[in-house]
């Protein structure tokens, strides 16, 4: 449940409530030590790193937000 | 330029031809970056990161795959840190994509995350065989040539579909010997032959590696360099198998530059029968 001023969104496949005006980096900055070497999907689409500081979020929004692992 | 045994002259010995590699002093080339090894190391199932480094460090891979996950925040060390400390091309995967779709976001997330514009483009069928879906590949492998992508193509050992993916753009075709993780070799030597004999990209021979002599018939049926994880990540000591693919691929290479003799099915002497001397008893009478 997202309270006043705040929506909820699947964040790598768990719900995450976040302040309203959240971003993608804000979002990127809870999960990762640090934004090298990651790369961020928004409902399916690639949200370049030079948008992640202006690129709002809305209640509901799928983001993935991944990095290399090992793999063949 | 000295001539070089066909694709077909690998596989069974028989008459030359003319070259068809890479570059001029006989090294590697993708997309005209001259690779300084034809050993390509993938990192999935190293047992730590520390047996990862010194793997790398052994094999001198010169490109080392990583496939795009999800953010681990409990993970303190990433495969990057350890790959970093290499002078290797990252290469990152489109590993556990299903369809075309799936495919070209990852790559198109990997090139975010990396900072490479290069992929190994994998769209598998299913998870038991991990065998390439043929359809679903062309068509991510259409959609990321369009899109200004290095495409390296996994995928089965056909020499059609080899030839179809070149045809898109792709910069290099990764057939593989037998299915992934399998350890079981190069099931149809006489495929990657032909596949190699209609390339004019480079080979790279991907999965199914099991050990060194596997990597080293890739390279005498004419692979321009062969991928391996498992083979080396899941070996008892991945180090030491490290090593020996290295070493593989070299003697691998050089035996096919060197043209092998070919297959008899009865002898041939190597001692001349010439001048053989008569040994045989004088008569006693």
């Amino acid at each position: 449940m997202s309270g006043p001023g705040a929506i909820t969104l699947r964040v790598n496949g768990e719900d995450r409530s976040v302040p309203a005006g959240a971003t993608v980096a804000s979002v990127v900055a809870l999960l990762a030590p640090s934004p090298d070497g990651c790369a961020v999907a928004l409902n399916g689409e690639v949200v370049q790193r030079g948008a992640w500081a202006v690129q709002g979020l809305t209640d509901g929004d799928h983001i993935e937000i991944l990095t290399a692992a090992p793999g063949g | 330029m000295s001539a070089e045994p066909t694709p077909a002259a690998a596989l069974h010995g028989a008459a030359r031809e003319a070259p068809c590699d890479d570059a001029a002093d006989g090294r590697l080339t993708i997309a005209g970056e001259v690779l300084a090894s034809r050993l390509f190391l993938g990192t999935g199932g190293a047992p730590s990161m520390q047996a990862l480094d010194r793997a790398i460090a052994a094999s001198g891979a010169s490109i080392v795959t990583v496939a795009l996950r999800r953010v681990d925040p409990s993970q303190r060390h990433s495969v990057l840190d350890v790959v970093r400390r290499h002078p290797v091309r990252l290469l990152p995967n489109t590993a556990g994509c299903f369809t075309a779709r799936d495919a070209v976001l990852t790559a198109q997330l990997g090139r975010e995350a990396l900072g490479t514009s290069w992929v190994k483009v994998e769209v598998i069928g299913d998870e038991r065989t991990l065998l390439p879906d043929p359809v679903e590949l062309l068509d991510a492998a259409e959609q990321l040539v369009a899109d200004g992508f290095v495409v390296l193509a996994y995928t089965s050992d056909d020499p059609i579909l080899a030839r179809r993916l070149e045809q898109a753009g792709c910069a290099a075709v990764m057939p593989l010997g037998s299915p992934i993780g399998s350890g079981l070799g190069i099931r149809n030597p006489h495929n990657i032959a032909m596949i190699v004999e209609g390339a004019s990209v480079p080979v790279v021979l991907d999965a199914g590696i099991g050990t060194a002599s596997d990597a080293a018939l890739a390279l005498e049926l004419g692979c321009d360099a062969v991928l391996v994880a498992s083979a080396i990540t899941r070996a008892q000591d991945p180090e030491q198998m490290a090593r020996a693919m290295a070493l593989a691929v070299e003697a691998g290479e050089a035996a096919r530059r060197a043209g092998r003799i070919p297959r008899r099915f009865h002898a041939e002497a190597s001692s001349s029968f010439a001048g053989l001397a008569d040994l045989s008893a004088v008569s006693e009478e």
